[in-house]
């Protein structure tokens, strides 16, 4: 979806209605690099972005779903009371500012939650703009909402480029603790958790 | 736990299996054709189911309007063609009456003015008022058969082209402009007659019109039969 995505975006690179473009976007005109594009071309990459829209959304409803029936969202997402002051204490403690480790909260510490929260919000924000620029005439009011055509379009972006962000931070923090990818693929020993 | 991540784990591979030989039956370079184009008449019934006949796109106020000069032009061919001399607008197919319509006809039949937000395949969108008849007028002129399904437009410039679901066609945002901005249609934007409308993206509006026919069958067109999706609406 992103690759067929930024084959899209070729055609016209820019952010903003055409005399008017959008003066804080700093990239206008600047095309993604090829490596990170497919399709060849935008009616071939249009049609891989519409063929794997349904996957995309199909997913996200199964994780959805498993999220909310399994009760794996109890220990997932972010919990103010429970989590703040880890998620604080790990951000110190990950800056080498504060050399004790953030107090555990259970399997996942509280930044990882809010990271996954902050994820679980913004996602549907992509199928939803993506909607907007799909049929902005018969969903009018979404397309209103999310600040009209131009503006869902610079946001399909913007959400692609956030969650861009995650994942490489992601994967940088499992580079960083090998360990993690073994426990996270085939699961890990089940852990305590604490009652909040 | 382990049980259950591991039938995961299986069930994951073989739908990224399955989700690779899909791949492998995507062509970009033949979107209509393999699992491209299966997905594509999926996402024709889709967009149909979506498309409500009724709705209108939001009119929009004169301060909208994209600058004079920037509105993009487009060509197909080497120049920006001319009407043949004595030019008038053929209508016909699945019609009691075939109609042949001169510009002066045409601006006496009652007059629409749609200025929406026009939105191109590109990703761009601007704003033009465009001023013509609604092609349901056309349409109850001529007196449209039931059996007619589709509609053709066709073009004096050789092989541009394109065909319509005769429900787009008949909305009461889809006119053929003989104006744009209060003034005549300059050959740059399709003059003297182009196809122009708030529910389909910029290259389903055939211009510099020549023919409309009503069909009982879907044809391609220009764009289309390139790889462009065929619905493409909005």
């Amino acid at each position: 979806m992103a690759a067929s995505g930024l084959q899209i975006l070729v055609a016209y690179p820019y952010l903003g209605t055409k005399g008017d473009l959008y003066s804080w976007y700093h990239w206008q005109g600047a095309a993604p690099p090829a490596s990170l594009r497919l399709g060849q071309w935008l009616a071939g990459a249009r049609h891989w972005h519409f063929a794997f829209m349904w996957l995309f959304t199909a997913n996200a409803l199964v994780y959805a779903v498993y999220l909310l029936a399994s009760g794996e969202w109890r220990r997932r997402l972010f919990w103010p009371p429970r989590d703040a002051r880890s998620a604080w204490e790990t951000v110190l403690h990950d800056l080498r500012i504060r050399r004790e480790p953030p107090r555990p909260v259970g399997l996942y510490n509280g930044m990882q939650r809010l990271a996954y929260t902050g994820v679980l919000l913004v996602a549907p924000l992509l199928v939803l703009t993506g909607l907007a620029l799909y049929k902005p005439v018969q969903f009018p009011r979404l397309t209103a909402v999310l600040g009209g055509y131009d503006f869902a379009r610079a946001l399909h972006l913007g959400v692609l480029a956030a969650l861009a962000l995650f994942l490489v931070v992601h994967v940088v923090q499992v580079l960083l603790h090998p360990r993690t990818l073994v426990d996270m693929t085939v699961g890990g020993q089940a852990r305590e958790e604490r009652p909040a | 736990m382990r049980g259950t991540r591991r039938d995961f784990l299986v069930g994951g591979v073989r739908a990224a299996g399955l989700v690779a030989l899909g791949g492998l039956a995507c062509d970009s370079n033949r979107p209509h054709a393999g699992f491209l184009g299966a997905m594509e008449r999926v996402n024709d019934r889709f967009q149909r189911a979506l498309f409500d006949p009724d709705r209108l796109a939001p009119e929009l106020p004169e301060r909208d309007q994209t600058p004079p000069g920037v509105f993009p032009q487009y060509k197909i061919g080497r120049d920006y063609p001319y009407a043949p001399a004595g030019w008038a607008l053929a209508v016909g197919g699945l019609v009691a009456t075939p109609l042949t319509l001169s510009l002066d006809a045409l601006e006496r039949l009652p007059r629409t003015r749609v200025r929406v937000r026009h939105h191109c395949v590109e990703g761009w969108t601007a704003v033009a008022a465009w001023d013509g008849v609604r092609l349901s007028e056309i349409a109850r002129l001529a007196g449209v058969d039931r059996s007619a399904r589709y509609v053709e437009f066709r073009s004096f410039e050789p092989r541009y082209f394109s065909s319509w679901d005769l429900e787009s066609a008949l909305h009461p945002q889809t006119i053929l402009a003989y104006g744009m901005n209060g003034e005549p249609l300059a050959r740059e934007y399709g003059a003297p007659l182009r196809l122009y409308s708030a529910v389909k993206l910029g290259y389903k509006m055939v211009k510099y019109l020549l023919t409309v026919n009503f069909l009982p069958v879907r044809t391609g067109g220009y764009w289309e039969d390139q790889g462009y999706e065929w619905f493409a609406g909005v």
